[in-house]
């Protein structure tokens, strides 16, 4: 393959860029590694173009290089990924929401009957809002939420690679998943018709 | 924040509970006690409902991001 002119491979790679970089920051909450990640992706693709197999997807496959490129950034920086601004590591017992719950311990107001909405989960504008609510958690929180829930790595994996407890972790991951639930809740499910 | 009773929970501490479990294994302990509170309470199945919709949510979502549901 020739380098010098750009062929249909490379033009055909390079108009996924966009996509990947969006995923990219919003897993890496940094423009500069996202950058880097997106062009070793990038590279990757356009050095071994043999290695992309007609039966997937163009952008599946440049997807699947770009996480081990992701990963490959998050081991690179290391404790850094982890570290929230706040120092934020309240005790286990203090993770939910304060204003959801009554003095008692029950519920102040019961939660919403979300229904069933299968159907809707898999829309574009459903999708369009649960990225929205992912890039609005703090960096840290995102991060991890995102290496176990997109990146598909385990705790033990996270844990280890970022040099974290396994307590830190879940506190984490806890705080995530109620900002997305309280997030969802407000923009999607208080007014689905509203999309 | 030991309940009185080993097995009542308080919505609060259900909820908790019912998080967590989305990352790790919960003891025998809390799972009885988990089921036993849901089996009595009106909320927490449906915050129950809620984290699997969540949950549901997110898988599709990796799929959708990995570029399967395109085309």
């Amino acid at each position: 393959m020739s380098l010098s002119a750009p062929d249909a491979f490379e033009q055909q790679v390079a108009s996924h860029r966009d996509y990947l970089l969006r995923f990219a920051r919003l897993q890496l909450r940094n423009d500069s590694w996202a950058e880097d990640a997106v062009s070793e992706t990038l590279l990757a693709a356009l050095v071994k173009p043999q290695a992309f197999e007609r039966r997937s997807q163009l952008k599946t496959w440049l997807v699947g290089i770009l996480k081990h490129k992701v990963i490959d950034a998050l081991r690179l920086q290391g404790r850094e990924v982890s570290l929230s601004p706040q120092g934020d590591d309240g005790s286990a017992d203090d993770l939910l929401d304060q204003a959801m719950f009554a003095p008692d311990g029950h519920f102040a107001e019961p939660p919403a009957d979300w229904g069933n909405p299968e159907q809707e989960l898999g829309s574009r504008q459903f999708f369009a809002v649960l990225e929205a609510c992912a890039t609005r958690l703090p960096a840290a929180q995102g991060r991890l939420f995102l290496m176990r829930e997109w990146l598909e790595l385990s705790s033990e994996e996270i844990c280890k690679e970022l040099a974290l407890t396994p307590t830190n972790l879940y506190v984490q991951l806890h705080r995530a998943r109620q900002r997305l639930r309280e997030c969802l809740e407000l923009n999607w499910f208080a007014n689905p018709q509203a999309q | 924040m030991k309940p009185t009773y080993p097995l009542k929970l308080t919505c609060k501490q259900a909820a908790a509970l019912m998080i967590a479990r989305e990352d790790r294994a919960l003891p025998l302990s809390n799972r009885a006690a988990l089921r036993l509170h849901l089996a009595i309470c009106a909320a927490c199945p449906r915050y129950e409902r809620q984290l699997l919709t969540l949950r549901n949510a997110m898988k599709q979502w990796r799929g959708y991001v990995d570029g399967d549901s395109e085309r």
